[in-house]
């Protein structure tokens, strides 16, 4: 290896290094990727036709929010939008109280490794079934209607909250919590004066964020059986009502912006 | 009062932290540890209270062995140790008293922990060492509100509510400017002795040390190779253990500024 010199540096032009550092490979896989692109698109069929005609269909949809029907269905939508505000909070609270003990037994640096194989274990089976195929078991099991809707909403807040609790449990001060423990506390002291302060507001702002999914997924598990405001919504499209089905969506969005303006109040607070 | 037989710590890494230390420290005795970073100080104080659990060796404290207890009598004992670390440690998010009354929970059983409904005399004890600390009218704020300081003198609060028989301090001063950092050192020997307390304070400042302490032992890679008076400590005995070092220089800084401060106290 020759030695750098200041001299030979000075005067010469400085660039940041490649992240990769042959120019053959680097090419190589700009260009396959370029070309993977192009041949992905060219793959797409689109029959214009059947566009054109169906503009028609899209714009009968849009022009119906300018005409929202809130009326002509009312009983059905308070109905719908009823079952899927009881399902949203039912399975949010039976979620969260499920997903602590699981998160706390998923993070490494405080459960033993049974423990924490079994927990994650729990976390990856739920995180891998997706909610509607798991709505689509559930309704096969217990038939139509929002019992099925509030277990799988319970069964995908758990593995959303366990596995971000579990997540922030790992990245806490972790001398914070040895000092706890050096005065002789028990365990569950010891979680409750070393680990909750430090997760508290993390927790808080991911319920929030959790209660404002399970609304919204409330909304498309009605498309297949398991009760909420989606199955009211599924019936008006049924009937080509685009004017109440654009009134369902206008509830739906009020109700998201209004939890979303909430939990950001709520947030700031437990900071 | 506390006896170190061989204690030894080999971590997972193969890293010899602590090699055979043999240390006695008689009650009430306030002793600085002292040594470059590495050399094994945090590891040592974290042995006796089990943070860090040794590998052989024996810990006694009043005869008994605290690297044998099960779980449950370990944290009994871990009650007759408070603990001053390094960066204070406060939990943030609580307030000053919680930090300080958190010193109880070996005490009080979960419900009464967790509800904040701690025994009468806790609570006056916690008031009073506030008070003793000047810390009195911050008891309701949060920890994080505090200056580095003020937190330190929260965590001695924290230690000393345990009624211990010993401390254990880890690098107390760390992240704290001279000044602030002698006062914490003063408060933490002035504390031991008013209650008769022993206590084991790390320190990687010699010339802080030796202002304050009766007895330094100094640790090198693991092992012990000073103990007596400060005064024993010259600057040849430190270049001779430690290496080469302008220790005249910090020494004699600090003294000038001690000075200084004391004439206009």
């Amino acid at each position: 290896m020759s030695e750098i010199r200041l001299e030979d540096k000075l005067g010469g032009a400085w660039r940041k290094p490649h992240f990769i550092k042959r120019p053959l490979l680097r090419w190589g896989l700009m260009a396959g990727f370029a070309a993977y692109l192009v041949a992905a698109f060219m793959t797409i069929e689109v029959d214009w036709g059947r566009v054109y005609e169906g503009l028609d269909r899209g714009a009968a949809f849009v022009l119906a929010f300018t005409s929202p029907d809130f009326v002509s269905r009312a009983s059905d939508i308070w109905e719908g939008l009823f079952e899927s505000i009881v399902m949203t909070v039912a399975a949010s609270v039976v979620g969260i109280l499920i997903s602590i003990p699981i998160g706390l037994g998923a993070a490494r640096n405080i459960a033993p490794l049974p423990v924490y194989v079994v927990c994650r274990g729990i976390v990856a089976v739920s995180r891998a079934l997706q909610e509607i195929i798991v709505a689509i078991l559930l309704v096969a099991i217990f038939g139509f209607g929002p019992l099925a809707g509030f277990l799988t909403l319970s069964f995908a807040t758990i593995g959303f909250l366990s596995n971000l609790l579990a997540e922030d449990i790992e990245a806490m001060d972790r001398v914070q919590a040895e000092a706890i423990k050096a005065s002789g506390a028990r365990w569950t002291q010891w979680i409750n004066y070393g680990v909750q302060p430090q997760v508290m507001p993390r927790l808080v702002g991911l319920s929030m964020y959790r209660i404002d999914i399970n609304f919204r997924e409330s909304a498309i598990l009605g498309l297949v059986g398991a009760g909420g405001i989606g199955a009211t919504l599924n019936t008006a499209f049924d009937r080509y009502e685009y004017d109440t089905a654009a009134a369902i969506l206008i509830l739906i969005i009020g109700i998201v912006m209004a939890l979303e303006y909430l939990s950001g109040i709520i947030r700031a607070r437990v900071q | 009062m506390l006896q170190l037989k061989k204690l030894t710590k080999t971590y997972k890494t193969g890293d010899q932290a602590l090699k055979a230390i043999d240390l006695e420290v008689p009650k009430g005795q306030v002793l600085a540890l002292i040594g470059p970073s590495g050399a094994g100080k945090s590891t040592m104080i974290r042995c006796i209270n089990r943070l860090v659990e040794p590998s052989s060796g024996e810990v006694l404290l009043d005869g008994v062995d605290l690297a044998r207890l099960g779980s449950g009598a370990l944290r009994k004992a871990r009650r007759e140790m408070g603990m001053i670390f390094q960066e204070y440690a406060l939990v943030e998010r609580l307030t000053v008293m919680e930090n300080v009354l958190s010193g109880r929970l070996g005490f009080v059983g979960f419900w009464r922990s967790f509800l904040r409904k701690y025994p009468q005399p806790d609570v006056d004890e916690a008031f009073r060492l506030l008070d003793r600390v000047g810390l009195l009218h911050m008891a309701d704020k949060r920890a994080d509100e505090l200056s580095g300081g003020q937190r330190q003198r929260v965590g001695i609060c924290r230690a000393l509510i345990q009624n211990p028989k010993l401390l254990l301090v880890d690098e107390p001063t760390a992240s704290l400017d001279p000044k602030t950092s002698r006062q914490i050192m003063r408060l933490i020997t002035e504390l031991c002795r008013e209650r008769g307390l022993a206590a084991i304070i790390n320190i990687h400042d010699v010339a802080l040390a030796q202002m304050f302490v009766p007895r330094v032992v100094g640790l090198r890679f693991g092992e012990i190779v000073f103990d007596g008076p400060p005064t024993g400590l010259t600057p040849e005995k430190l270049t001779e253990k430690y290496g080469e070092e302008d220790w005249e220089a910090t020494i004699e800084k600090i003294d000038e500024e001690d000075e200084d401060i004391e004439a206009a106290e």
